[in-house]
Protein backbone atom coordinates (compact mmCIF):
# COMPACT_ATOMS: atom_id res chain seq x y z
CA UNK A 1 0.00 0.00 0.00
CA UNK A 2 1.41 3.09 -0.84
CA UNK A 3 1.22 6.66 0.77
CA UNK A 4 0.28 9.21 -2.12
CA UNK A 5 -0.08 12.88 -2.01
CA UNK A 6 -1.97 14.97 -4.13
CA UNK A 7 -1.83 18.37 -4.90
CA UNK A 8 -5.87 20.14 -4.88
CA UNK A 9 -6.02 23.27 -6.86
CA UNK A 10 -8.87 25.36 -5.18
CA UNK A 11 -11.34 28.15 -7.24
CA UNK A 12 -13.49 30.29 -5.67
CA UNK A 13 -12.87 28.36 -2.10
CA UNK A 14 -14.09 25.29 -3.69
CA UNK A 15 -12.17 21.82 -4.98
CA UNK A 16 -11.69 22.20 -9.03
CA UNK A 17 -13.71 19.08 -10.67
CA UNK A 18 -10.56 18.57 -12.61
CA UNK A 19 -8.95 17.08 -9.21
CA UNK A 20 -11.46 13.98 -8.33
CA UNK A 21 -9.83 12.29 -11.49
CA UNK A 22 -6.50 12.92 -9.49
CA UNK A 23 -7.57 11.48 -6.53
CA UNK A 24 -9.12 8.62 -8.55
CA UNK A 25 -5.74 7.70 -9.77
CA UNK A 26 -4.21 8.53 -6.38
CA UNK A 27 -5.87 5.31 -5.16
CA UNK A 28 -4.03 3.17 -7.22
CA UNK A 29 -4.48 0.14 -9.36
CA UNK A 30 -5.66 -1.50 -5.72
CA UNK A 31 -7.61 1.43 -4.48
CA UNK A 32 -6.37 0.96 -1.23
CA UNK A 33 -3.24 3.73 -1.30
CA UNK A 34 -3.36 5.95 1.50
CA UNK A 35 -3.99 9.32 -0.23
CA UNK A 36 -2.87 12.70 1.55
CA UNK A 37 -4.42 16.00 -0.27
CA UNK A 38 -2.84 19.07 0.28
CA UNK A 39 -3.85 22.47 -0.27
CA UNK A 40 -2.93 25.66 0.13
CA UNK A 41 -4.27 28.80 1.03
CA UNK A 42 -7.42 27.33 1.77
CA UNK A 43 -9.97 26.02 4.19
CA UNK A 44 -9.16 22.23 4.70
CA UNK A 45 -12.65 21.50 7.09
CA UNK A 46 -14.81 23.60 3.81
CA UNK A 47 -13.26 21.48 1.59
CA UNK A 48 -12.45 18.10 3.39
CA UNK A 49 -16.19 16.42 2.72
CA UNK A 50 -15.25 16.67 -1.49
CA UNK A 51 -12.12 15.51 -0.70
CA UNK A 52 -12.87 12.47 1.59
CA UNK A 53 -15.72 11.35 -1.06
CA UNK A 54 -12.87 10.61 -3.28
CA UNK A 55 -10.81 8.87 -0.90
CA UNK A 56 -8.50 11.05 0.89
CA UNK A 57 -8.32 10.21 4.59
CA UNK A 58 -5.93 13.01 4.83
CA UNK A 59 -6.44 16.81 4.23
CA UNK A 60 -3.15 18.54 4.72
CA UNK A 61 -3.54 22.55 5.00
CA UNK A 62 -0.21 24.13 4.33
CA UNK A 63 0.75 27.48 5.41
CA UNK A 64 4.12 29.48 5.73
CA UNK A 65 5.55 32.13 7.34
CA UNK A 66 6.11 33.57 4.11
CA UNK A 67 3.62 35.22 1.80
CA UNK A 68 2.53 31.88 0.08
CA UNK A 69 0.74 33.33 -2.65
CA UNK A 70 3.77 35.59 -3.58
CA UNK A 71 5.77 33.63 -5.11
CA UNK A 72 4.87 29.92 -7.46
CA UNK A 73 9.16 29.08 -5.57
CA UNK A 74 8.07 29.95 -2.24
CA UNK A 75 4.53 27.65 -3.02
CA UNK A 76 6.63 24.69 -4.40
CA UNK A 77 9.32 24.57 -1.36
CA UNK A 78 6.31 24.62 0.65
CA UNK A 79 4.59 21.45 -1.35
CA UNK A 80 8.15 19.78 -1.43
CA UNK A 81 8.50 20.10 2.05
CA UNK A 82 4.94 18.53 2.98
CA UNK A 83 5.87 15.65 0.67
CA UNK A 84 8.62 15.02 2.26
CA UNK A 85 7.24 15.10 5.96
CA UNK A 86 4.42 13.06 5.11
CA UNK A 87 6.75 10.58 3.27
CA UNK A 88 4.79 10.19 0.46
CA UNK A 89 5.72 7.89 -2.64
CA UNK A 90 4.05 9.52 -5.19
CA UNK A 91 2.74 13.34 -5.74
CA UNK A 92 0.53 13.86 -7.80
CA UNK A 93 -1.51 16.83 -9.33
CA UNK A 94 -2.78 18.38 -12.97
CA UNK A 95 -1.61 19.30 -15.63
CA UNK A 96 -2.89 22.78 -15.30
CA UNK A 97 -1.40 26.60 -16.28
CA UNK A 98 -0.92 26.05 -12.45
CA UNK A 99 -0.09 22.52 -11.56
CA UNK A 100 2.32 21.93 -14.56
CA UNK A 101 4.46 25.21 -13.05
CA UNK A 102 4.85 23.94 -9.88
CA UNK A 103 5.50 20.66 -10.40
CA UNK A 104 8.11 21.22 -12.42
CA UNK A 105 9.39 23.29 -9.94
CA UNK A 106 9.09 20.69 -7.21
CA UNK A 107 10.65 18.36 -9.52
CA UNK A 108 13.82 20.64 -10.05
CA UNK A 109 14.16 21.34 -6.43
CA UNK A 110 13.83 17.98 -5.60
CA UNK A 111 16.15 16.53 -8.55
CA UNK A 112 13.25 14.16 -9.18
CA UNK A 113 12.26 12.87 -12.65
CA UNK A 114 9.17 13.32 -13.49
CA UNK A 115 6.36 12.65 -16.08
CA UNK A 116 4.16 15.57 -17.68
CA UNK A 117 0.71 15.15 -18.97
CA UNK A 118 -0.43 11.46 -18.11
CA UNK A 119 -3.67 10.29 -19.40
CA UNK A 120 -2.71 7.04 -17.29
CA UNK A 121 -0.09 6.35 -14.07
CA UNK A 122 1.34 3.08 -12.78
CA UNK A 123 2.28 3.92 -8.98
CA UNK A 124 3.50 0.69 -8.00
CA UNK A 125 5.19 0.70 -11.38
CA UNK A 126 6.25 3.94 -11.34
CA UNK A 127 5.31 4.69 -15.00
CA UNK A 128 2.81 7.12 -16.69
CA UNK A 129 1.73 6.90 -19.96
CA UNK A 130 2.42 10.74 -21.88
CA UNK A 131 1.56 12.09 -25.08
CA UNK A 132 4.64 12.18 -27.46
CA UNK A 133 4.63 14.09 -31.16
CA UNK A 134 1.55 16.25 -30.42
CA UNK A 135 -0.77 13.62 -29.98
CA UNK A 136 0.69 11.42 -32.54
CA UNK A 137 1.74 8.67 -30.08
CA UNK A 138 2.01 7.67 -26.12
CA UNK A 139 4.72 6.94 -24.50
CA UNK A 140 5.03 4.83 -21.66
CA UNK A 141 7.31 6.70 -19.20
CA UNK A 142 9.62 4.58 -16.39
CA UNK A 143 11.03 6.72 -13.10
CA UNK A 144 14.26 5.36 -10.98
CA UNK A 145 12.95 7.86 -8.16
CA UNK A 146 12.50 8.10 -4.51
CA UNK A 147 9.00 9.48 -4.66
CA UNK A 148 7.08 9.56 -7.95
CA UNK A 149 6.20 12.83 -9.41
CA UNK A 150 3.13 13.33 -12.13
CA UNK A 151 0.77 15.56 -13.32
CA UNK A 152 -2.28 14.48 -14.75
CA UNK A 153 -4.18 15.71 -17.92
CA UNK A 154 -7.49 17.24 -16.81
CA UNK A 155 -10.69 15.33 -17.33
CA UNK A 156 -8.09 12.22 -19.01
CA UNK A 157 -9.23 10.45 -15.59
CA UNK A 158 -12.71 9.35 -15.31
CA UNK A 159 -13.53 9.70 -11.46
CA UNK A 160 -14.97 7.56 -8.92
CA UNK A 161 -16.02 8.14 -5.35
CA UNK A 162 -14.31 6.34 -2.72
CA UNK A 163 -15.70 7.63 0.40
CA UNK A 164 -13.18 7.44 3.97
CA UNK A 165 -13.03 9.33 7.19
CA UNK A 166 -10.82 11.77 6.84
CA UNK A 167 -8.89 14.40 9.26
CA UNK A 168 -7.45 17.93 8.92
CA UNK A 169 -4.28 18.38 9.40
CA UNK A 170 -1.93 21.81 9.58
CA UNK A 171 1.37 21.95 8.10
CA UNK A 172 3.57 24.81 8.91
CA UNK A 173 6.46 24.82 6.01
CA UNK A 174 9.86 26.09 7.61
CA UNK A 175 10.97 29.19 6.35
CA UNK A 176 13.14 29.26 3.29
CA UNK A 177 14.12 32.25 0.96
CA UNK A 178 11.81 34.30 -0.23
CA UNK A 179 11.89 32.98 -3.86
CA UNK A 180 13.00 34.78 -6.63
CA UNK A 181 10.39 34.99 -8.75
CA UNK A 182 7.40 37.23 -7.56
CA UNK A 183 3.70 37.57 -8.40
CA UNK A 184 3.25 41.41 -8.99
CA UNK A 185 -0.11 41.55 -9.91
CA UNK A 186 -3.47 38.77 -11.32
CA UNK A 187 -5.21 40.18 -14.18
CA UNK A 188 -8.54 39.22 -13.98
CA UNK A 189 -10.27 37.69 -17.68
CA UNK A 190 -12.81 39.18 -19.78
CA UNK A 191 -16.15 37.29 -18.14
CA UNK A 192 -16.18 34.65 -15.41
CA UNK A 193 -16.05 31.79 -18.06
CA UNK A 194 -15.75 28.45 -17.14
CA UNK A 195 -11.96 27.63 -17.79
CA UNK A 196 -11.58 25.19 -20.99
CA UNK A 197 -9.57 22.19 -19.48
CA UNK A 198 -12.30 22.12 -16.77
CA UNK A 199 -15.53 21.96 -19.10
CA UNK A 200 -16.95 18.27 -19.45
CA UNK A 201 -18.59 19.32 -23.01
CA UNK A 202 -16.77 21.87 -25.40
CA UNK A 203 -17.75 23.37 -28.82
CA UNK A 204 -15.45 25.52 -30.71
CA UNK A 205 -15.62 27.14 -33.37
CA UNK A 206 -12.84 27.69 -36.64
CA UNK A 207 -11.94 29.99 -39.12
CA UNK A 208 -15.34 29.45 -40.51
CA UNK A 209 -16.85 31.65 -37.93
CA UNK A 210 -15.89 34.23 -39.83
CA UNK A 211 -16.22 37.18 -37.37
CA UNK A 212 -15.71 37.49 -33.18
CA UNK A 213 -19.60 38.11 -32.37
CA UNK A 214 -20.58 34.42 -34.17
CA UNK A 215 -19.46 32.85 -31.40
CA UNK A 216 -22.29 33.97 -29.73
CA UNK A 217 -24.15 31.46 -31.86
CA UNK A 218 -21.86 29.06 -30.22
CA UNK A 219 -22.20 30.36 -26.70
CA UNK A 220 -26.17 30.24 -27.20
CA UNK A 221 -25.84 26.59 -27.76
CA UNK A 222 -23.32 25.89 -25.32
CA UNK A 223 -25.22 27.42 -22.80
CA UNK A 224 -28.28 24.47 -23.04
CA UNK A 225 -25.45 22.25 -22.03
CA UNK A 226 -22.78 23.70 -19.66
CA UNK A 227 -20.34 23.53 -22.62
CA UNK A 228 -17.28 25.66 -22.85
CA UNK A 229 -16.43 27.67 -26.03
CA UNK A 230 -13.02 26.97 -27.69
CA UNK A 231 -11.21 28.31 -30.83
CA UNK A 232 -8.97 26.71 -33.38
CA UNK A 233 -5.65 28.34 -33.91
CA UNK A 234 -6.68 29.86 -37.58
CA UNK A 235 -10.12 31.64 -35.53
CA UNK A 236 -7.23 33.03 -32.80
CA UNK A 237 -4.55 34.33 -35.35
CA UNK A 238 -7.83 36.06 -37.47
CA UNK A 239 -8.64 37.81 -34.12
CA UNK A 240 -11.72 36.26 -33.96
CA UNK A 241 -11.25 34.93 -30.35
CA UNK A 242 -8.60 35.79 -27.33
CA UNK A 243 -5.80 33.12 -27.24
CA UNK A 244 -7.16 31.66 -23.57
CA UNK A 245 -9.97 29.78 -26.09
CA UNK A 246 -7.24 28.29 -28.60
CA UNK A 247 -7.47 24.54 -28.89
CA UNK A 248 -4.33 22.62 -29.24
CA UNK A 249 -0.99 22.39 -29.59
CA UNK A 250 -0.20 25.98 -29.06
CA UNK A 251 -3.33 26.46 -26.85
CA UNK A 252 -4.90 24.05 -24.27
CA UNK A 253 -5.56 20.33 -23.96
CA UNK A 254 -8.32 19.04 -23.25
CA UNK A 255 -9.62 15.86 -22.32
CA UNK A 256 -13.75 16.41 -22.39
CA UNK A 257 -16.72 14.13 -22.77
CA UNK A 258 -17.85 15.84 -26.11
CA UNK A 259 -16.18 17.77 -28.39
CA UNK A 260 -18.38 19.50 -31.07
CA UNK A 261 -15.59 21.28 -33.59
CA UNK A 262 -17.89 23.88 -35.96
CA UNK A 263 -15.87 24.87 -39.01
CA UNK A 264 -12.66 23.25 -37.96
CA UNK A 265 -10.23 21.21 -40.75
CA UNK A 266 -9.11 19.09 -38.45
CA UNK A 267 -5.04 19.84 -38.20
CA UNK A 268 -2.83 17.50 -36.68
CA UNK A 269 -1.99 20.30 -34.62
CA UNK A 270 -5.72 21.01 -33.31
CA UNK A 271 -6.06 16.95 -32.26
CA UNK A 272 -3.17 17.23 -30.20
CA UNK A 273 -5.24 19.16 -27.97
CA UNK A 274 -8.18 17.44 -28.60
CA UNK A 275 -7.74 13.48 -29.23
CA UNK A 276 -7.98 12.51 -26.30
CA UNK A 277 -12.10 13.86 -26.09
CA UNK A 278 -14.49 10.97 -25.34
CA UNK A 279 -16.92 11.68 -28.59
CA UNK A 280 -15.78 13.96 -30.87
CA UNK A 281 -18.32 15.53 -33.56
CA UNK A 282 -17.35 17.88 -36.58
CA UNK A 283 -19.08 19.83 -38.80
CA UNK A 284 -18.28 21.18 -41.56
CA UNK A 285 -19.69 22.31 -45.23
CA UNK A 286 -17.01 20.01 -47.08
CA UNK A 287 -17.71 16.51 -46.97
CA UNK A 288 -13.61 15.76 -47.82
CA UNK A 289 -12.44 17.77 -44.48
CA UNK A 290 -9.79 15.97 -42.89
CA UNK A 291 -11.82 16.03 -39.69
CA UNK A 292 -14.63 13.60 -40.80
CA UNK A 293 -11.78 10.60 -41.03
CA UNK A 294 -10.71 11.04 -37.35
CA UNK A 295 -14.15 12.03 -36.13
CA UNK A 296 -17.04 9.62 -34.26
CA UNK A 297 -19.68 11.83 -35.96
CA UNK A 298 -20.01 14.04 -38.56
CA UNK A 299 -22.51 16.47 -39.78
CA UNK A 300 -21.60 17.68 -43.79
CA UNK A 301 -23.41 21.22 -43.38
CA UNK A 302 -23.37 25.08 -42.85
CA UNK A 303 -22.16 25.98 -39.09
CA UNK A 304 -25.10 28.60 -39.28
CA UNK A 305 -27.70 25.83 -40.12
CA UNK A 306 -26.54 23.25 -38.13
CA UNK A 307 -25.69 25.06 -34.97
CA UNK A 308 -28.91 26.67 -34.25
CA UNK A 309 -30.61 23.73 -34.75
CA UNK A 310 -28.44 21.80 -32.75
CA UNK A 311 -28.95 24.34 -29.92
CA UNK A 312 -33.18 24.06 -30.39
CA UNK A 313 -32.61 20.07 -30.59
CA UNK A 314 -30.81 20.45 -27.17
CA UNK A 315 -33.59 22.44 -25.31
CA UNK B 1 23.47 42.31 -23.39
CA UNK B 2 25.19 38.12 -24.44
CA UNK B 3 21.79 35.90 -24.63
CA UNK B 4 21.49 32.45 -24.73
CA UNK B 5 18.48 30.26 -26.49
CA UNK B 6 18.62 26.61 -25.95
CA UNK B 7 16.91 24.99 -29.19
CA UNK B 8 15.63 21.50 -29.33
CA UNK B 9 15.73 19.79 -32.72
CA UNK B 10 12.33 18.28 -33.58
CA UNK B 11 10.14 16.35 -35.67
CA UNK B 12 7.88 18.91 -37.69
CA UNK B 13 4.82 18.51 -35.80
CA UNK B 14 3.17 17.96 -38.86
CA UNK B 15 5.55 15.12 -40.13
CA UNK B 16 3.91 11.48 -39.62
CA UNK B 17 5.77 9.16 -36.91
CA UNK B 18 7.20 6.09 -37.85
CA UNK B 19 7.68 3.53 -34.67
CA UNK B 20 10.37 1.24 -35.07
CA UNK B 21 10.57 -1.71 -32.08
CA UNK B 22 9.88 -1.01 -28.35
CA UNK B 23 9.95 2.55 -28.34
CA UNK B 24 12.37 4.36 -31.57
CA UNK B 25 10.98 5.85 -34.37
CA UNK B 26 12.29 5.94 -37.84
CA UNK B 27 14.38 9.73 -37.89
CA UNK B 28 15.72 9.44 -40.74
CA UNK B 29 12.18 9.64 -42.26
CA UNK B 30 10.64 12.97 -40.99
CA UNK B 31 11.34 16.50 -41.66
CA UNK B 32 13.25 18.22 -38.49
CA UNK B 33 12.74 21.62 -37.36
CA UNK B 34 13.88 23.95 -34.72
CA UNK B 35 11.18 23.19 -31.97
CA UNK B 36 8.26 25.90 -32.57
CA UNK B 37 8.29 27.65 -28.92
CA UNK B 38 12.00 27.93 -28.77
CA UNK B 39 11.44 30.02 -32.20
CA UNK B 40 9.63 32.54 -29.98
CA UNK B 41 12.49 32.66 -27.42
CA UNK B 42 14.78 33.21 -30.62
CA UNK B 43 13.06 36.06 -31.99
CA UNK B 44 12.62 38.22 -28.77
CA UNK B 45 16.68 37.34 -28.38
CA UNK B 46 17.41 38.75 -31.57
CA UNK B 47 15.20 41.81 -31.32
CA UNK B 48 16.50 42.79 -27.77
CA UNK B 49 20.21 42.43 -29.27
CA UNK B 50 19.36 44.42 -32.16
CA UNK B 51 17.90 46.95 -29.81
CA UNK B 52 20.53 46.80 -27.20
CA UNK B 53 23.65 45.46 -28.91
CA UNK B 54 25.20 42.49 -27.98
CA UNK B 55 24.83 38.64 -28.61
CA UNK B 56 23.02 35.41 -29.50
CA UNK B 57 24.15 32.21 -28.94
CA UNK B 58 21.97 29.01 -29.89
CA UNK B 59 22.72 25.95 -27.93
CA UNK B 60 21.32 22.37 -28.52
CA UNK B 61 21.65 19.17 -26.84
CA UNK B 62 21.24 16.71 -30.02
CA UNK B 63 22.30 14.78 -32.23
CA UNK B 64 24.66 14.84 -35.53
CA UNK B 65 21.59 15.69 -37.36
CA UNK B 66 20.84 19.11 -35.53
CA UNK B 67 23.30 20.63 -37.39
CA UNK B 68 20.98 21.72 -39.92
CA UNK B 69 18.12 22.93 -37.31
CA UNK B 70 21.36 25.23 -35.82
CA UNK B 71 22.03 26.62 -38.99
CA UNK B 72 18.02 27.61 -39.48
CA UNK B 73 18.15 29.18 -35.88
CA UNK B 74 21.66 31.43 -36.91
CA UNK B 75 19.57 32.39 -40.38
CA UNK B 76 16.56 33.87 -37.96
CA UNK B 77 19.66 35.80 -36.70
CA UNK B 78 21.47 34.35 -34.21
CA UNK B 79 25.36 34.86 -34.15
CA UNK B 80 27.00 31.69 -33.54
CA UNK B 81 25.94 28.41 -31.85
CA UNK B 82 27.12 25.85 -29.37
CA UNK B 83 26.02 21.90 -30.31
CA UNK B 84 26.34 19.24 -27.23
CA UNK B 85 26.60 16.07 -29.19
CA UNK B 86 24.28 13.03 -28.36
CA UNK B 87 24.04 9.26 -29.87
CA UNK B 88 20.48 9.69 -29.00
CA UNK B 89 17.24 11.75 -29.81
CA UNK B 90 15.63 10.72 -26.73
CA UNK B 91 17.49 12.03 -23.41
CA UNK B 92 16.23 12.38 -20.28
CA UNK B 93 15.23 16.16 -19.34
CA UNK B 94 17.77 15.87 -16.52
CA UNK B 95 20.25 15.08 -18.34
CA UNK B 96 20.26 17.72 -20.65
CA UNK B 97 19.86 20.42 -18.55
CA UNK B 98 22.80 19.26 -17.15
CA UNK B 99 24.32 19.57 -20.57
CA UNK B 100 22.88 22.82 -20.90
CA UNK B 101 24.45 23.66 -17.63
CA UNK B 102 28.22 22.78 -18.73
CA UNK B 103 28.06 23.76 -21.97
CA UNK B 104 26.63 27.69 -20.39
CA UNK B 105 29.21 27.27 -17.60
CA UNK B 106 32.21 26.59 -20.01
CA UNK B 107 30.82 29.62 -22.47
CA UNK B 108 30.86 31.89 -19.51
CA UNK B 109 27.80 33.81 -18.15
CA UNK B 110 24.44 34.93 -20.10
CA UNK B 111 22.69 37.69 -19.05
CA UNK B 112 19.59 36.12 -20.12
CA UNK B 113 18.55 32.76 -21.01
CA UNK B 114 15.72 31.46 -23.26
CA UNK B 115 13.93 28.24 -24.11
CA UNK B 116 10.64 27.52 -25.05
CA UNK B 117 7.42 26.19 -23.10
CA UNK B 118 8.19 22.70 -23.83
CA UNK B 119 9.32 20.85 -26.42
CA UNK B 120 7.07 18.92 -29.46
CA UNK B 121 8.42 15.71 -29.59
CA UNK B 122 8.91 14.41 -25.67
CA UNK B 123 6.90 17.13 -24.70
CA UNK B 124 8.39 17.06 -20.73
CA UNK B 125 7.65 20.82 -20.11
CA UNK B 126 10.64 21.01 -17.10
CA UNK B 127 14.10 21.23 -18.57
CA UNK B 128 14.25 24.89 -18.48
CA UNK B 129 13.23 24.13 -14.81
CA UNK B 130 16.05 21.50 -14.06
CA UNK B 131 18.37 24.42 -16.15
CA UNK B 132 17.49 27.25 -13.39
CA UNK B 133 17.54 25.04 -10.49
CA UNK B 134 21.26 23.55 -11.72
CA UNK B 135 22.41 27.03 -12.62
CA UNK B 136 20.65 28.79 -9.46
CA UNK B 137 18.58 31.38 -11.89
CA UNK B 138 15.11 32.62 -11.39
CA UNK B 139 12.83 30.75 -13.89
CA UNK B 140 9.61 31.62 -15.20
CA UNK B 141 7.77 29.40 -18.34
CA UNK B 142 4.68 30.38 -20.70
CA UNK B 143 5.91 33.59 -20.55
CA UNK B 144 3.56 35.63 -23.68
CA UNK B 145 4.69 38.93 -22.86
CA UNK B 146 8.12 41.01 -21.70
CA UNK B 147 9.52 44.10 -20.50
CA UNK B 148 13.42 43.60 -19.55
CA UNK B 149 14.13 46.85 -17.40
CA UNK B 150 17.82 46.65 -16.53
CA UNK B 151 18.32 44.13 -13.77
CA UNK B 152 14.64 42.77 -13.86
CA UNK B 153 12.33 41.14 -15.76
CA UNK B 154 8.50 42.00 -15.82
CA UNK B 155 6.88 38.81 -17.47
CA UNK B 156 3.60 37.75 -17.89
CA UNK B 157 2.00 34.19 -18.38
CA UNK B 158 -1.85 33.10 -18.84
CA UNK B 159 -2.89 31.27 -16.63
CA UNK B 160 -6.41 30.00 -17.58
CA UNK B 161 -10.13 31.11 -18.46
CA UNK B 162 -8.23 34.12 -19.88
CA UNK B 163 -6.77 35.21 -16.76
CA UNK B 164 -3.01 36.66 -16.62
CA UNK B 165 -0.47 36.60 -13.76
CA UNK B 166 2.20 39.40 -13.64
CA UNK B 167 5.48 38.52 -12.49
CA UNK B 168 9.03 40.34 -11.52
CA UNK B 169 12.64 38.10 -11.41
CA UNK B 170 15.86 39.50 -11.45
CA UNK B 171 17.86 39.22 -13.90
CA UNK B 172 20.06 36.59 -15.53
CA UNK B 173 17.27 34.47 -15.20
CA UNK B 174 15.38 31.91 -17.60
CA UNK B 175 12.44 32.33 -19.69
CA UNK B 176 9.89 29.65 -21.43
CA UNK B 177 8.76 31.21 -24.53
CA UNK B 178 5.43 30.58 -26.04
CA UNK B 179 2.72 31.88 -28.56
CA UNK B 180 1.87 35.95 -28.18
CA UNK B 181 5.25 37.13 -27.26
CA UNK B 182 6.50 37.54 -30.78
CA UNK B 183 5.64 36.50 -34.63
CA UNK B 184 8.82 35.06 -35.22
CA UNK B 185 10.93 36.23 -38.31
CA UNK B 186 11.01 34.12 -41.82
CA UNK B 187 15.02 34.14 -42.75
CA UNK B 188 15.74 35.58 -46.45
CA UNK B 189 17.79 34.31 -48.53
CA UNK B 190 20.76 35.99 -47.70
CA UNK B 191 20.55 35.30 -43.64
CA UNK B 192 20.55 31.60 -44.98
CA UNK B 193 23.68 32.01 -46.89
CA UNK B 194 25.08 34.18 -43.92
CA UNK B 195 24.15 31.25 -41.54
CA UNK B 196 26.15 28.60 -43.45
CA UNK B 197 29.44 30.89 -42.49
CA UNK B 198 28.46 31.60 -39.01
CA UNK B 199 30.71 29.45 -36.22
CA UNK B 200 29.26 25.83 -34.12
CA UNK B 201 31.22 24.90 -31.20
CA UNK B 202 31.00 20.62 -30.98
CA UNK B 203 31.24 19.63 -27.91
CA UNK B 204 30.81 16.00 -27.29
CA UNK B 205 27.96 14.92 -24.23
CA UNK B 206 30.60 12.71 -22.63
CA UNK B 207 33.31 15.41 -22.56
CA UNK B 208 31.09 17.04 -20.31
CA UNK B 209 31.79 14.13 -18.18
CA UNK B 210 27.33 13.00 -18.81
CA UNK B 211 26.54 9.42 -19.42
CA UNK B 212 23.67 9.79 -21.92
CA UNK B 213 22.71 6.27 -20.33
CA UNK B 214 22.28 7.31 -17.01
CA UNK B 215 19.15 9.19 -17.20
CA UNK B 216 16.31 8.03 -14.12
CA UNK B 217 13.47 8.35 -16.85
CA UNK B 218 13.46 5.44 -19.50
CA UNK B 219 10.83 5.48 -22.38
CA UNK B 220 9.65 1.83 -22.24
CA UNK B 221 7.48 2.30 -24.82
CA UNK B 222 6.10 3.76 -27.48
CA UNK B 223 3.07 3.06 -29.59
CA UNK B 224 0.52 4.73 -32.24
CA UNK B 225 -2.33 6.47 -30.83
CA UNK B 226 -5.30 4.69 -32.39
CA UNK B 227 -7.09 6.90 -34.50
CA UNK B 228 -10.76 6.79 -34.83
CA UNK B 229 -11.74 4.62 -37.75
CA UNK B 230 -13.60 7.83 -39.46
CA UNK B 231 -16.82 9.50 -38.59
CA UNK B 232 -20.25 8.08 -38.49
CA UNK B 233 -21.95 10.40 -41.55
CA UNK B 234 -25.35 11.48 -39.97
CA UNK B 235 -28.19 11.74 -42.87
CA UNK B 236 -31.23 13.43 -43.68
CA UNK B 237 -32.68 17.11 -43.50
CA UNK B 238 -30.31 19.20 -41.05
CA UNK B 239 -33.13 19.21 -38.47
CA UNK B 240 -33.33 15.38 -38.99
CA UNK B 241 -29.21 15.02 -38.31
CA UNK B 242 -29.59 17.20 -35.58
CA UNK B 243 -31.97 15.01 -33.95
CA UNK B 244 -30.81 11.77 -34.00
CA UNK B 245 -27.41 13.29 -33.26
CA UNK B 246 -29.05 14.71 -30.31
CA UNK B 247 -30.36 10.62 -29.48
CA UNK B 248 -27.37 9.47 -30.03
CA UNK B 249 -24.95 11.69 -27.55
CA UNK B 250 -27.53 11.46 -25.08
CA UNK B 251 -28.95 7.53 -25.42
CA UNK B 252 -25.69 5.95 -26.99
CA UNK B 253 -22.79 7.85 -25.79
CA UNK B 254 -24.17 8.88 -22.48
CA UNK B 255 -21.92 12.38 -22.96
CA UNK B 256 -24.88 14.78 -22.68
C1 LIG C 1 3.64 24.50 -34.64
C2 LIG C 1 2.17 24.65 -34.96
C3 LIG C 1 1.29 24.74 -33.90
C4 LIG C 1 -0.10 24.86 -34.16
N1 LIG C 1 -0.94 24.92 -33.10
C5 LIG C 1 -2.28 24.93 -33.33
C6 LIG C 1 -3.22 24.93 -32.24
O1 LIG C 1 -2.86 24.99 -31.06
N2 LIG C 1 -4.54 24.89 -32.52
C7 LIG C 1 -5.01 24.88 -33.81
O2 LIG C 1 -6.24 24.84 -33.99
N3 LIG C 1 -4.16 24.92 -34.85
C8 LIG C 1 -2.81 24.95 -34.64
N4 LIG C 1 -1.96 25.03 -35.71
C9 LIG C 1 -2.53 25.35 -37.04
C10 LIG C 1 -3.14 24.19 -37.78
O3 LIG C 1 -2.12 23.61 -38.59
C11 LIG C 1 -4.27 24.69 -38.71
O4 LIG C 1 -3.78 25.70 -39.56
C12 LIG C 1 -5.49 25.24 -37.97
O5 LIG C 1 -5.91 24.32 -36.97
C13 LIG C 1 -6.63 25.48 -38.93
O6 LIG C 1 -7.74 26.07 -38.29
P1 LIG C 1 -9.22 25.85 -38.84
O7 LIG C 1 -9.50 24.41 -38.93
O8 LIG C 1 -10.12 26.70 -38.03
O9 LIG C 1 -9.14 26.56 -40.27
P2 LIG C 1 -9.15 25.94 -41.72
O10 LIG C 1 -8.11 24.92 -41.87
O11 LIG C 1 -9.16 27.09 -42.64
O12 LIG C 1 -10.52 25.17 -41.81
C14 LIG C 1 -11.78 25.78 -41.84
C15 LIG C 1 -12.78 24.69 -42.14
O13 LIG C 1 -14.08 25.22 -42.09
C16 LIG C 1 -14.87 24.68 -43.15
N5 LIG C 1 -15.92 25.66 -43.40
C17 LIG C 1 -15.84 26.87 -44.02
N6 LIG C 1 -17.04 27.51 -43.96
C18 LIG C 1 -17.88 26.70 -43.27
C19 LIG C 1 -19.24 26.83 -42.84
N7 LIG C 1 -19.96 27.92 -43.09
N8 LIG C 1 -19.78 25.80 -42.16
C20 LIG C 1 -19.05 24.68 -41.87
N9 LIG C 1 -17.78 24.52 -42.25
C21 LIG C 1 -17.19 25.52 -42.92
C22 LIG C 1 -13.90 24.46 -44.27
O14 LIG C 1 -14.37 23.44 -45.13
C23 LIG C 1 -12.63 24.06 -43.53
O15 LIG C 1 -12.54 22.66 -43.38
C24 LIG C 1 -0.58 24.92 -35.49
C25 LIG C 1 0.33 24.85 -36.55
C26 LIG C 1 1.69 24.71 -36.29
C27 LIG C 1 2.63 24.60 -37.44
N1 LIG D 1 17.99 18.78 -26.23
C1 LIG D 1 17.76 20.07 -26.01
N2 LIG D 1 18.61 21.03 -26.48
C2 LIG D 1 18.37 22.35 -26.25
N3 LIG D 1 17.31 22.80 -25.59
C3 LIG D 1 16.44 21.90 -25.11
C4 LIG D 1 16.61 20.50 -25.29
N4 LIG D 1 15.57 19.86 -24.70
C5 LIG D 1 14.78 20.81 -24.19
N5 LIG D 1 15.30 22.05 -24.42
C6 LIG D 1 14.72 23.36 -24.05
O1 LIG D 1 13.83 23.17 -22.96
C7 LIG D 1 12.48 23.49 -23.32
C8 LIG D 1 11.53 22.53 -22.65
O2 LIG D 1 11.74 21.23 -23.12
P1 LIG D 1 10.98 19.95 -22.53
O3 LIG D 1 11.28 19.88 -21.10
O4 LIG D 1 11.52 18.81 -23.32
O5 LIG D 1 9.52 20.18 -22.84
C9 LIG D 1 12.48 23.46 -24.86
O6 LIG D 1 11.49 24.34 -25.38
C10 LIG D 1 13.89 23.90 -25.20
O7 LIG D 1 14.01 25.31 -25.22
Amino acid sequence: MAKTGVFIEIGDGRVKETNFGVLTAARGASGNNEVYAFIMNADGNAVKDDLSAYGASKVITITSSGDIGASPDVQAAAIGAAAKEYGVDALLGLFSATGRDMFARVAAMMDEPMVSDCIAVDIDGKSGVKSHFSGKTFATIKLDCNVMLATIRPNAIEPAQAPVDAEVISYSAPPGDAGKVKVIEVKKGGAEKLDLTEAPVIITGGRAIKASENYRMLEECAAVIGAAVGASRAAVDAGYAPHSMQVGQTGKTVSPKLYIACGVSGAVQHFAGMKTSKVIVGINTDKDAPIFAKCDYGIVGDIFEVVPALTEALK
Amino acid sequence: MKICVCIKHVPDTAASIKLTGENGFEDSECKFVVNPYDEYGLEEAVSLVEKNGGEVVVLTVGKEAATATMRSAMAMGAHRAIHVKTGGQFLDSALTSRALKAAIDKDGAFDLIFTGKGSVDTEGFQTQYRLAAALGLPVVNEVSRLTVDGTKAVVERETGSGEREVLEMPLPGIIGATKGLNEPRYPKFPDIMKAKKKPIDVISISDLGIDEASGKSTLVKLESVPERSGAKMLQGSVKDQVTELVRILKEEEKVI
